[in-house]
């Protein structure tokens, strides 16, 4: 086996350690090693968007990047997004809307859509499914979807703050 | 699937990555944004013997005006220049482009020089940079060297660059205040490769055209600048029969190769189809 290399990063604002092979996928260790399976890992090729996670604030796929490459950033994960017991405004909108099916895309799907949002506070419809095409959803025919988004996006105070 | 073995470093300066490099004579991949890499080791299409990350070389990520040029380092983000003032304002055209590169979450890590390395022939920014006439800074064992855009693509995922050489700034001439610019492409989802685009600039005075830019992605194996198409615009003027003809005169330039995605009589009618929308809609935004 190779060497094994030190990953220490913040997930959902705690401080977080772990070794690894350097070619372990940041999904994988999220999963894995730090027990945070809400990050779901369908194409592993950046395709499918079902692995996505807020890297430093920004949504990235998590499957095509190395753990160890997110030594010392900052992730936010589907864990994270709820606050004191209370599902995230996003989240909120999301049942509301009837949003999710089976659920595999979801966590995907909410962070890519915050991010869509804190970019772009008051986005189009247009807008809302040019963002959410970075995501695959088998179940739901993303009516639903892009539905919440619009929705949450027009909540007072927004989920953009959150 | 998940990647073979490697070696991992990640150097913090560009002369250490060159050093690497040379250590490992060939079988040392660079790595960058990762989006096209990764997928390619995930499953084990590439296995090379080690990866020298260039994540942590803060020196390679700017945008510049130098020279009447724009200049961006090789790790400059997508998405840092889907935001830039500086891209926005002197090279709208690439930021247009940028926002045809993937998705968001793919643009928050991809960078430029990856994507010019990487050569896909159906990438926007090689279209860009062969439209603009930009060339690239390589630095490699025996010094810099400037590679103009038509001398850098070579074939399908193919560059000149060297194994031993680093893409580490591109260059590209800033626009004309005034020029009418349009990134037109056709892709069967919004985020996926273009199956045709291209790139445009037009620079106009009146009816008169002064200077046409045309180039096109996923119509060969490289991308392609179409000067006789160009030229007639530049001959012709601005008028419906000159874009209608220098949309046929590049319809007859590609000569791009079918694949399961289309047919090559397919790509050659939308680049037709695609270089009139663009000169069009470059014409409506243009001022001059
Ligand atoms: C879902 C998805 C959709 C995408 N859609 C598009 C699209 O529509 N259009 C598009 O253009 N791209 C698209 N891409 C690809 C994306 O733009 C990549 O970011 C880009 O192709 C490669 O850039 P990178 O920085 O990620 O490089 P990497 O993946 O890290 O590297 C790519 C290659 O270039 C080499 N390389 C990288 N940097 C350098 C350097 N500085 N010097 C020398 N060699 C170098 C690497 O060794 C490797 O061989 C997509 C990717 C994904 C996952
Ligand atoms: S698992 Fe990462 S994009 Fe599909
Ligand atoms: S809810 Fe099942 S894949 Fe989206």
């Amino acid at each position: 086996m190779a060497e094994l290399v030190t990953v220490r990063l913040t997930v959902n604002g705690v401080a977080r350690e772990g070794r690894c092979e350097p070619r372990k996928l940041l999904v994988d260790f999220l999963r894995e090693d730090l027990q945070l399976t809400g990050t779901h890992v369908g194409c592993e090729h950046g395709i499918c968007g079902a692995c996505t996670i807020l890297l430093n604030g920004q949504a990235a796929r998590s499957c095509i990047m190395l753990a160890v490459q997110a030594d010392g950033a900052e992730l936010v994960t589907v864990e994270g997004l709820m606050q004191n017991g209370k599902l995230h405004p996003l989240q909120e909108a999301f049942r509301e809307h009837h949003a999710l099916q089976c659920g595999f895309c979801t966590p995907g799907m909410l962070l890519t859509a915050l991010d869509l949002l804190r970019t772009n506070p008051a986005p189009t419809e247009a807008e809302i499914r040019e963002g959410l095409s970075a995501v695959l959803c088998r179940c739901t025919g993303y009516q639903g979807i892009v539905n919440a988004v619009r929705a949450a996006a027009r909540t007072p105070g927004g989920p953009a703050g959150a | 699937m998940k990647p073979a073995q490697f070696d991992y470093h990640a150097p913090t300066s560009v002369d250490e990555a060159l050093a690497l490099l040379q250590r490992y004579a060939g079988d040392a991949k660079i790595l960058a944004g990762g989006q096209s890499l990764v997928p390619l080791l995930n499953f084990r299409l590439s296995r090379p013997a080690a990866l020298v990350d260039l994540n942590r070389i803060p020196a390679l990520a700017y945008i510049k005006e130098e020279g009447g040029q724009v200049r961006l380092g090789a790790m400059t983000r997508q998405r840092t220049i889907e935001f830039s003032p500086v891209v926005k304002e002197r090279l709208p055209l690439l930021g247009e482009a940028t926002r045809w590169v993937g998705h968001l979450p793919i643009r928050t890590r991809g960078t430029i020089g990856g994507s010019i390395a990487h050569a896909d022939p159906s990438a926007e920014y090689p279209a860009v940079l062969t439209a603009l006439a930009g060339e690239v800074v390589a630095r490699g064992p025996k010094g810099e060297r400037v590679i103009a855009a038509k001398d850098l693509f070579q074939t399908y995922l193919t560059t000149s660059l060297g194994a031993d050489e680093i893409l580490v700034e591109v260059r590209i001439p800033a626009m004309p205040a005034g020029a009418g610019y349009a990134l037109e492409e056709f892709a069967r989802r919004h985020g996926d490769f273009a199956i045709v685009g291209i790139a445009a600039m037009i620079v106009r005075q009146g009816p008169r055209c002064t200077v046409a830019r045309l180039a096109t992605a996923g119509a060969g194996p490289v991308p392609l600048r179409l000067r006789a198409a160009e030229e007639i615009l530049e001959r012709d003027g601005l008028g419906e029969a000159a874009i209608e003809a220098a949309a046929r005169r590049a319809a007859e330039l590609v000569s791009p190769d079918g694949d399961i995605h289309a047919s090559a009589d397919y790509r050659r009618h939308l680049t037709g189809v695609l270089t009139k929308r663009a000169i069009t809609r470059a014409l409506g935004v243009a001022r001059g």
